[in-house]
């Protein structure tokens, strides 16, 4: 059809059925379009148990968040010490325990990526901080929380790490690939760290 | 001086990203729709930042912004009206 014909008014009922029927058609597949559009969110993967990682994607959930969007973190693997509140040995297995005691048993504990030199590194940075006025990691967990980011622990490595519950802060949503695939696939951003 | 006219204000300075964008974002939800927020910050990035958020966010536009010195530091004052 070119463009004339469609600018003539229908001379036929067959013409102006064929025309409905375009219509309708083309009105299903706007609300296709539009259903599969991105939406004003942001995904965050946190993988990563280094303070100094943990911190920029907190920057960033934080400023997202304040800037409207909608925010989803999904704490996976390293990523998971960031949540955690204390050590709990009891009930764990032999791995496990080695694993918790090698790990850091709270936000706190958290190395940097570089130049930690056995937590000297990352208490350096934080006191270089605090100097410049700049919020605390546990500050910015706080916050994002009060603003509604939503933080999602992998439940799977979780189990696989034998990290409990009780260990973990409280607020999080347990949450496997397809919880995460299901903020990610609408989030006009997505982030791994 | 401006000439903006506003209804509440934030005292920012100090603070760094992405805090001054996180508390103007908590106050000028207490405004009005049509009410101006200042906020008075001695972040550099603010800057940028306040323009990022008027351009993302749809309820809020970005009046004016000006840098003032004030002792030693300059001020960057930025005033966002809340649009609904």
């Amino acid at each position: 059809m070119t463009v004339s014909e469609v600018d003539q008014p229908p001379q036929t009922t067959d013409d102006a059925q064929a025309l409905a029927a375009r219509c309708l058609a083309l009105e299903e597949r706007l609300d296709r379009l539009e259903a599969a559009q991105p939406e004003d969110k942001v995904a965050i993967v946190v993988f990563s148990g280094d303070l100094d990682k943990v911190l920029a994607s907190f920057v960033i959930a934080t400023g997202a968040a304040a800037l409207g969007q909608e925010v989803s973190m999904f704490f996976t693997f390293w990523g998971l010490s960031v949540l955690k509140k204390q050590r709990k040995l009891e009930g764990k297995n032999l791995f496990e325990k080695m694993m918790a005691t090698m790990s850091p048993s709270s936000s706190k504990q958290l190395p940097v990526s570089q130049m930690n030199y056995f937590g000297i590194g990352a208490k350096m940075l934080r006191k270089m901080m605090a100097d410049k006025n700049v919020a605390s990691l546990e500050e910015m967990i706080e916050m994002s929380q009060e603003m509604g980011v939503k933080m999602l622990a992998c439940e799977m490595s979780r189990d696989v790490m034998g990290i409990s519950e009780e260990e973990l802060i409280s607020g999080l949503e347990p949450a496997g690939v397809a919880a995460f695939l299901g903020e990610s696939l609408r989030s006009r951003t997505n982030l791994f760290i | 001086m401006s000439e903006v006219t506003f209804d509440d204000e934030l005292d920012a300075r100090g603070l760094n990203c992405p805090m001054p964008l996180v508390k103007a974002r908590k106050q000028i939800g207490s405004l009005d729709p049509g009410q101006v927020l200042k906020v008075v910050s001695t972040d550099r990035g603010s800057i940028k930042d306040f323009q990022g958020w008027a351009k993302i966010a749809a309820n809020i536009e970005l009046l004016a912004q000006e840098t003032e010195a004030e002792d030693d530091q300059d001020l960057f004052l930025h005033y966002v009206k809340r649009v609904n």
